[in-house]
């Protein structure tokens, strides 16, 4: 076991074992499960509106994790994530506990790294609980079997099975941009919630912009822009160039603000 | 390897933008030895602290922990030392094993198939076993203080920086961590350890530093500081004020008087010259004294207060 991995796996104890983290990946479950549960009991017509998997639902249970992550996507999967980054070095600070770590020694970027992964891995799981409550309660209510895609053609449930996984590996990318950005905020205070809420802020400013018609042309730098864009998978062939520029609007958010926190955590005076 | 010098710096500085926090402190920490690093809350001794661990950046000058350069060597001479900077800081929701198994995680150099032993060890040294899984948001002041001692002892250490150790602690405690300190250094460990108080770290340093608005004002053996605090002579007359002239005169300085006494730091005045200049000078003597300086009155006279007044 190497000291890198000791060190992130003593993170991911105290991110998963924190009551409060523990607390919001429950709120994060309920929503496929009252999604499922409202589908299942209200009797509606499958309605000829945007494809958003949830009039799909009736017809195979794997369409629910997907209609779930569509609901969260935009608010409260970045939120999950937005605390957990601007916590990441701030609520070390915060506390304190950064002047131990950095003396034990934790060289600097090691402690970047650990901080950034752990929060990626936060996400993995919190897409994962999302996903599988979601493919559990889906399947439970309304069964699987083959699965319609967008285009119209019917794939088996090994190949579809396949495509949420897809899907979910997709979110996670978009998502970790997002953490890569709360790193670089929690760099900059000794407030963790302060950190959080300007994840938060870029989110929700992004989504704004991105609705505004005179600002079509800014939309594919936003970066949030491609984040629905997982849908694409679920058309015969994958409508693949939406998803390429999503993973790459992703990277490069998520390199800016790597080297943005590297700058200023690399020679930040420790006085918390 | 074995530097003289466990601690080392030449002209170390610190400013906060117009502020300068530490001027250009030369330390000398010999290796094995206790060192008392004193001043006032504020002269700057934490700050030189953290610089000396790599927390903070110094504004000019170098420094050097058991012979390596810093912050160069921050990655291989840091494991050696066991640190206390400006209190406990740990996790609140996490029992003070786990917080002591995280910090031990974090250690590179550490092996993890030995972590219970090692964090076990420091618990019962400090005296803390028995609250070990107690979470550290229930832990008192001085349990607080003592994990974080045992925190610093995680692993066999050539050097312990402890910054007021005995902060928040009982009377009891206190001895306890002077014990431990004492034991250290019996161990051959050299110890850095700071103080507002002086008396709380004179018996057991050997060495002592003493900060002053962020110059270091004065450092040595302590035999050698103690040696130098010269003596204070005292006249009780019906005539202070002749009493005091006759006293400057003769060279002695900081002279003060209260009612019908006034005392003097004799310096270099030969203290059988006082009897026969006040006689001399018709100066009704009532009682003459004269008294070797602790090292608290050399300590007040240097940082200019009492070393438990704040800055």
């Amino acid at each position: 076991m190497s000291a890198g991995s000791r060190l992130l796996r003593s993170e991911l104890r105290l991110v998963l074992g924190r009551r409060r983290n523990q607390v919001g990946l429950l709120a994060l479950a309920a929503v496929p499960v009252v999604l499922a549960i409202a589908v299942k009991v209200s009797v509606s017509e499958p309605g000829p509106e945007a494809p958003d998997f949830i009039s799909s639902i009736t017809e195979n249970g794997l369409f629910v994790p997907l209609a779930a992550l569509g609901l969260e996507l935009p608010f409260i999967l970045p939120l999950a994530v937005g605390i957990i980054a601007g916590d990441s070095i701030a609520g070390e600070a915060n506390i304190g506990t950064l002047r131990y770590l950095l003396t034990v020694p934790v060289a600097r970027a090691r402690l970047l790294a650990v901080k950034y992964a752990a929060t990626v891995l936060f996400t993995v799981v919190a897409v994962v609980v999302v996903a599988g409550v979601g493919a559990a309660i889906g399947i439970a209510l309304f069964g699987s079997g083959r699965l319609t895609l967008l285009s119209g053609t019917q794939i088996g449930t090994g190949p579809a099975v396949l495509r949420v996984l897809l899907a979910m590996a997709y979110v996670v990318v978009c998502l970790s941009s997002l953490a890569a950005i709360g790193l670089f905020f929690s760099t900059l205070t000794e407030q963790p919630i302060g950190a959080g809420i300007a994840v938060i802020a870029v989110n929700v400013l992004s989504l704004i912009l991105d609705q505004l018609p005179q600002l079509d042309w800014l939309g594919p730098y936003l970066p949030n822009h491609y984040w629905a864009s997982y849908i694409e998978i679920f058309r015969d062939p994958i409508n693949g160039e939406p998803l390429r520029s999503g993973v790459l609007v992703a990277l490069a958010y998520a390199l800016v603000a790597w080297l943005a926190a590297w700058a200023r955590f690399a020679g930040k005076d420790v006085t918390s | 390897m074995s530097d003289p010098l466990a601690v080392r710096s030449t002209g170390l500085t610190k400013r906060f933008g117009q502020q300068t926090v530490v001027a250009g402190i030369d330390l000398a920490v010999p290796t094995g030895s206790v060192y008392g690093f004193l001043g006032p809350n504020g002269s700057g001794k934490t700050t030189t602290i953290r610089m000396l661990l790599g927390l903070v950046r110094p504004s000019a000058g170098e420094h050097s922990l058991l012979g390596s350069p810093m912050p160069e060597s921050a990655g291989a001479v840091l494991p050696r030392v066991g640190a206390l900077v400006e209190g406990p800081a740990f996790h609140p929701y996490l029992s003070g094993r786990a917080n002591l198994t995280r910090l031990d995680d974090a250690d590179a150099s550490t092996d993890r198939s030995d972590t219970r032993r090692r964090v076990d060890a420091a618990l019962d040294r400090v005296g803390l076993l028995a609250a070990a899984d107690k979470r550290y948001r229930a832990y008192s002041l001085g349990m607080g203080q003592r994990l974080g001692i045992a925190a610093a002892l995680l692993a066999p250490r050539d050097l312990l920086v402890l910054d007021e150790p005995t902060n928040g602690l009982d009377p009891q405690g206190t001895r306890e961590v002077r014990h431990l300190v004492s034991g250290l250094a019996d161990e051959g460990r050299t110890v850095l350890v700071s103080s507002h108080l002086l008396a709380e770290v004179e018996q057991i340093c050997t060495h002592i530093g003493v900060m002053h608005d962020g110059s270091l004002v004065a450092q040595g053996p302590v035999a050698e500081l103690r040696a130098g605090a010269g003596q204070r002579a005292f006249v009780e007359t019906t005539r202070p004020r002749d009493a005091a002239a006759v006293l400057r005169q003769l060279g002695a300085r900081d002279i003060e008087i209260s009612h019908d006494r006034v005392g003097a730091d004799l310096g270099d005045v030969v203290r059988t010259d006082l009897a026969p200049a006040l006689v001399r000078a018709g100066v009704p003597v009532l009682a003459l004294g004269v008294q070797e300086r602790s090292l608290e009155d050399l300590f007040v006279s240097l940082t200019g207060e009492g070393f438990d007044v704040s800055g």
